[in-house]
């Protein structure tokens, strides 16, 4: 059977690859909306804080032994941290300015880190072993799916949903949310508004660095690889609505896999149909799929 | 007095007149190189600082500074676009008394400084860019295109394969002027050899993930992946077909554009059995060691590629014109001396300059080693096979040059 001249074998695959690919959109875009809804700030460094992340978990392996597995715990919170130095000290200074003067800051701050990686380790990457466990792939009839891209499926669900749980459905979220909405109410509660801002900040830069651990398997760990990235979770993240968890989230997939279909049958525009639909979408509906009209 | 004042007034204009001499002498012995680069991007390690690096070591060797040269070098990063590039180029020639562009990797900035260099009459000696435009209708008598160009990596990589056995060929393309060139070649080389074509994919450069166009690759059954692209395409490509097993289900993966520094990154496990075409290998013979060690102790130890090794070749080649005709104001002049005269140096031996500015010289078919075969960090080729120099690049009356009667 054949749908478009491509056998629907060869279909499955490609949608499968695509989700994927989807699964890295979904976490980066999930990091940029917490950031966004909850600090109000446009977080270019985001590009940046993955390809650190990957960077954290090479080092980890080359130099000090520490594999994959606590990789995925350590790292995160280590550029998590650095996340923590950002906020404090500069991005907390920014926020009763115009959204601009954040954008302008991270974006600045995203150029320095890969210059300086791109110094220390040069242009062509770092090679990042597949662990043991996941050499190999599962015949799945119409394609070959190597281990380690179904795991990316499996935890890239876990983390987004988990998150999503958290700010939507729990007492912590709803201090999250509250925070933002009016934070001189929360704060007068007994709240301490300033540390959970910084903490949510660390946050978003934690989610970034554990897709850069999750993705330096598949991509060579270089500087340049969040650069390359960053602008599609953006588009990623306006198509969604701009702060919107669900949407962040299934939008990543689902970008994911109208990327994957595009590279079946024109793969010339594979790069440019995500920029397509955003402009499609801020044309009908300019708040974004899930994004609410202020 | 009066007299005294008069002689001192004499002394005084005969000194200037003097130095003014003296200052037209050195102007004649002054040698300024721009070395143009990536410096900030993808192409950092396989040319940038390294290419400083070679030109340095070229001028060291060439002991011209101590027959009374004097040879300054500056830098600057094209930053791969072109308008960069022009701009660079023109405040070198213009202002700052560059006499010759080396390196500049990247065909599309390539082309843009070959042509202002022809305009200005000065000298382009170019390692890094790839296209064969550069000595084909793009010609230009003041360009030196030293190293590679796309129709030498077809010719070696696409015959040696089709021959070997590899006959049905499927091409994941870079889309663009560079990828389709490759391409094109390349499909030439492989019917030449009596091999075809199945079909390509044209991905969009600087793609993160290729497992959808391997997908494709795969399902049409075709015995060679031929990879149309170059460094973190290359790259991305090959490390993603090993996670996908197309090796070893049977595919062979032929990498056109690789560099010793891609071969680094990947790391031999993913990057091992790879065929491909190269102009030079660090381990090839003594004096390639000795360049390399001591390249490789300035560069961060990297180890030299093609790039830098065509820099340093190029480079020596021009100083020699140059102390030839006594002076690097001429760019003309100084090219068909390099022309006129055989190239000899200790990376890529006896060869010569075509009159299209082509640089001659063998090539060799590589194989990279498995992680078992390699002894030492940098270890990485097994030399196949070695093209002859009369065989390794396009025959001179194909290119289309103007400059060819």
């Amino acid at each position: 059977m054949e749908i478009f001249g491509i056998p629907t074998q060869a279909l499955f695959g490609q949608l499968l690859i695509g989700l994927i690919n989807g699964a890295f959109y979904a976490m980066l875009s999930l990091g940029l909306a917490v950031i966004f809804g909850l600090l109000n700030i446009i977080n270019f460094t985001h590009g940046a804080q993955y390809m650190m992340g990957a960077f954290c978990a090479w080092f980890l392996l080359e130099r000090t032994g520490i594999g994959y597995w606590w990789a995925l715990i350590i790292v995160p919170i280590v550029v998590g941290i650095t996340g923590v130095v950002i906020e404090r000290t500069m991005l907390a200074r920014l926020y009763k300015l115009d959204h601009l003067y954040g954008l302008l800051l991270t974006f600045g701050l995203a150029l320095i880190i890969q210059g300086v990686f791109t110094n220390a380790y040069g242009s062509s990457g770092q090679p990042y072993r597949l662990p043991q466990e996941f050499v190999g792939a599962y015949n799945l009839g119409f394609m070959f799916l190597p281990k380690y891209r179904a795991w990316v499926i499996v935890l890239s669900l876990v983390v987004c949903l988990g998150t999503w749980f958290v700010i939507e459905r729990t007492k912590l979220g709803s201090y999250l949310r509250a925070a933002t909405e009016n934070p001189t109410l929360v704060q007068a509660f007994g709240v301490n508004v300033p540390r959970m801002i910084t903490l949510t900040y660390g946050f978003g830069v934690g989610l970034a660095a554990l897709a850069g651990v999750m993705a330096a398997p598949i991509y060579q760990v270089s500087p340049q690889m969040g650069a390359n990235l960053i602008i599609v979770v953006f588009a990623v993240v306006v198509i969604g609505g701009m702060g919107s968890i669900m949407g962040a989230i299934l939008t990543g997939f689902g970008l994911g896999v109208m990327e994957g279909l595009t590279k079946v049958f024109y793969a010339e525009a594979s790069n440019t149909v995500i920029f397509v639909i955003m402009v499609i979408v801020l044309l009908v509906k300019p708040a974004g799929l899930f994004g609410r009209e202020r | 007095m009066n007299a005294c004042k008069r002689t001192l007034v004499g002394v005084a204009v005969a000194a200037a007149f003097a130095v003014g001499a003296a200052h037209a002498q050195t102007g004649g012995k002054e040698i300024k190189l721009g070395v143009m680069s990536d410096m900030s991007s993808l192409y950092t390690d396989l040319a940038g600082a390294g290419s400083v690096v070679a030109t340095k070591l070229a001028i060291a060797d060439s002991g011209i500074e101590k027959r009374g040269y004097k040879v300054s070098v500056v830098e600057a990063d094209h930053q791969n676009k072109p308008d960069v590039g022009s701009a660079i180029a023109r405040r070198w020639y213009d202002a700052d008394g560059v006499n010759a562009i080396v390196d500049v990797p990247n065909s599309g900035v390539a082309l843009a400084v070959s042509a202002i260099t022809k305009e200005k009459n000065k000298v382009f000696l170019a390692s890094g860019p790839g296209s064969s435009d550069l000595t084909g209708k793009s010609c230009s008598p003041n360009t030196v295109h030293f190293t590679y160009d796309t129709w030498m990596l077809a010719n070696g990589t696409g015959t040696a394969i089709t021959k070997g056995g590899g006959t049905s060929w499927f091409f994941i393309t870079a889309d663009y002027a560079f990828g389709h060139a490759l391409e094109r070649d390349t499909t030439a080389a492989v019917e030449k050899a009596g091999g075809k074509s199945l079909g390509d994919v044209k991905v969009p450069i600087n793609t993160q993930d290729f497992s959808s166009f391997l997908l494709q690759a795969q399902s049409s059954k075709a015995k060679v992946i031929g990879l149309a692209n170059a460094g973190g395409d290359t790259t991305n490509s090959i490390k993603q077909a090993a996670e996908f097993g197309i090796v070893k289900s049977g595919q062979q993966l032929a990498g056109l554009l690789v560099f010793i520094t891609d071969v680094h990154a990947l790391g031999l496990q993913a990057a091992q059995g790879l065929t491909f075409t190269t102009t030079f290998y660090w381990d090839m013979n003594d004096a390639t060691r000795a360049f390399s060690k001591r390249f490789a102790a300035q560069d961060k130890g990297i180890h030299p590629t093609m790039v830098h090794a065509g820099v340093y070749g190029a480079v020596l080649h021009y100083l020699k014109a140059v102390e030839a005709l006594g002076g690097a104001a001429d760019g003309l002049k100084i090219v068909d001396k390099m022309k006129a005269t055989p190239t000899d140096d200790p990376l890529f031996g006896k060869g010569s300059i075509r009159v299209d500015g082509r640089g001659i010289h063998p090539a060799y078919l590589v194989q990279v080693k498995t992680p078992a075969e390699s002894k030492a960090p940098w270890d990485y080729y097994k030399i196949r096979a070695t093209i002859p120099a009369d065989e390794a690049f396009r025959p001179l009356k194909d290119g289309g040059c103007s400059l060819v009667k």
